[in-house]
């Protein structure tokens, strides 16, 4: 490998990588936004909806979990416009993520509720807390705290899901890196440039999470 | 003139699907009244004590606390079960203290107290936090405050857990088998607690299998026998003469 080069081309491509990695970004933390907070709200449904409404949702995920984040976005991006949604591409990313990211954050939720023994919310409910305060004070603390270190790790997943918004066009980073090696045919370099830009953003969402760990823990 | 009973147990059922578990209990209970349940396992009487704090449903029966029913009401000539906010501030009537101990692992021994002060009864957090200091002093754990659950042993949690209850200013306190998950060393700083606050005069109804602890607080002891009273009376009078077989057996095989 000839660093001069690889130097060089890097110069003139940052622009690109640059572009590609605040988009990767952009994607990454709309869909963890909005599919955390879909998700909250599909574990509440699996626990504590009315049947059908619990069944519905049921499907959904169930649906949503079984099928390939790859088939999901071009899904988004092709489908939706058959029948007169007409999303960007990067739009359509994003619900597909969202989506994807949704079931997992709501099955999450659903086992760390059911996790919770009985005792709590009998306990709370005998000093006369209403269903809804013993929700939001009792259960819902110990329930986030429970999926924390899960929760993370979806997170994780949902940066590397980004990268298959390339194929519907989206300039993320891995697009973004192609069409520099399409330029400069270092494709090892650049490759691995974009591989190590992952890591990175994979890490900085580990160590955030350890940190907000250790910030929550008790006992 | 009589005054109201502070619990009035009238004719209580309860099944479990076709187990019927309360076969028409009947109870009356006066203000500073230590009332001891005593039974074998599977008698029923967890689950009284859950109705009496509303935790189970009940088919059939009346329960007044203070002169006032809780849980159902009569519409129409029908029984209903009350809205779910009336459910919980007649929940708030009694303090209930289960065998578990229940506390919330998330919050430290104030916050444990202080939080049906603050969501329930209201109280700004200053004097919320004055309330659960008081009785977490009384209880001999001040010191221990901003401990969370896990840091403390199970007698300390058990006593944490009688300030939660208690802080509440329920009007009769509910015990079930508060000490059967301690170790043996454990058990008395907990039973002490409440001899305790039987002496500040609280009203207290106490599921228990210590029967030195039941025949020295007690001012009455119930023996519960397959969903009903077998037999009751004053501490003495029961553990010295029972009138029945079963409970000259249960006291025979039990530990003193
Ligand atoms: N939630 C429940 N569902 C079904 N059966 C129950 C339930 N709770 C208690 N029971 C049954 O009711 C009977 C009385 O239980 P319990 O009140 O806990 O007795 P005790 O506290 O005297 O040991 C037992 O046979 C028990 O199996
Ligand atoms: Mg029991």
């Amino acid at each position: 490998m000839d660093v001069a080069q690889f130097l060089h081309e890097f110069w003139i491509a940052r622009g690109a990588i640059w572009d590609g990695f605040q988009m990767t970004v952009a994607i990454s933390a709309l869909s963890i936004f909005f599919g955390t907070l879909l998700g909250l709200f599909v574990g509440l449904a699996l626990v504590y909806a009315w049947l059908p409404v619990r069944f519905v949702v049921r499907i959904y995920v169930d649906f949503i979990r079984g099928t390939p984040v790859f088939v999901l976005v071009l899904a988004s991006f092709y489908i939706l416009s058959v029948i007169g949604i007409q999303l960007t591409a990067f739009q359509a990313g994003i619900l597909a993520i969202t989506a994807f990211c949704s079931t997992h954050v709501g099955e999450m939720v659903r086992g760390a509720l059911a996790a919770i023994p009985r005792g709590q919310s009998e306990a709370a409910m005998a000093i006369g807390l209403t269903f809804r305060q013993t929700f939001q004070s009792v259960l819902m603390p110990q329930a986030l705290r429970q999926i924390l270190p899960t929760w993370v790790n979806a997170a994780t997943e949902m940066v590397k899901a980004s990268t298959l918004l390339s194929v519907i066009g989206v300039a993320e980073l891995l697009l973004a890196t192609q069409q520099v090696i399409s330029r400069n045919f270092l494709s090892l370099e650049f490759y691995f440039l974009a591989g190590f830009i992952y890591f990175l953003i994979d890490f900085s969402i580990e160590r955030l999470g350890r940190f907000v760990e250790k910030k929550l823990a008790y006992c | 003139m009589m005054s109201e009973p502070l619990l009035f147990i009238e004719n209580l059922h309860k099944s479990f699907g076709k187990l019927e578990v309360l076969k028409g209990v009947d109870l009356t209970m006066n203000a500073s009244d230590v009332v001891s349940i005593i039974g074998s396992s599977g008698s029923g009487k967890t689950t009284m004590l859950r109705c009496v704090n509303l935790l189970e449903e009940f088919h059939e029966g009346r329960i007044l606390i203070d002169g006032e029913e809780i849980g159902y009401t009569l519409k129409n000539g029908k029984r209903q079960r009350l809205p779910k906010a009336q459910i919980a501030r007649h929940r708030a009537l009694t303090g209930m203290v289960f065998q578990t101990f229940n506390l919330f692992p998330h919050l430290t021994a104030l916050k444990n107290v202080t939080l049906g002060l603050i969501k329930v009864r209201k109280m700004k957090k200053d004097e919320a936090a004055e309330v659960a200091r008081h009785w977490l002093s009384r209880v001999g754990l001040l010191d221990r405050q901003d401990h969370y659950p896990g840091q403390l042993s199970g007698g300390q949690q058990q006593r944490v857990a009688i300030a939660r209850a208690i802080a509440m200013n329920p009007k009769l306190m509910l015990f079930d088998e508060v000490t059967s998950a301690l170790d043996p060393e454990l058990v008395n700083e907990v039973l002490n607690v409440i001899k305790d606050l039987a002496s500040d005069g609280m009203t207290m109804l106490i599921v228990t299998h210590e029967m030195r602890f039941a025949f020295d607080v007690s001012t009455k002891v119930i023996f519960m026998n397959e969903g009903r009273i077998g037999e009751q009376g004053p501490p003495a009078e029961l553990f010295n003469n029972p009138k029945s077989k079963r409970l000259a057996e249960f006291i025979q095989n039990s530990t003193f």
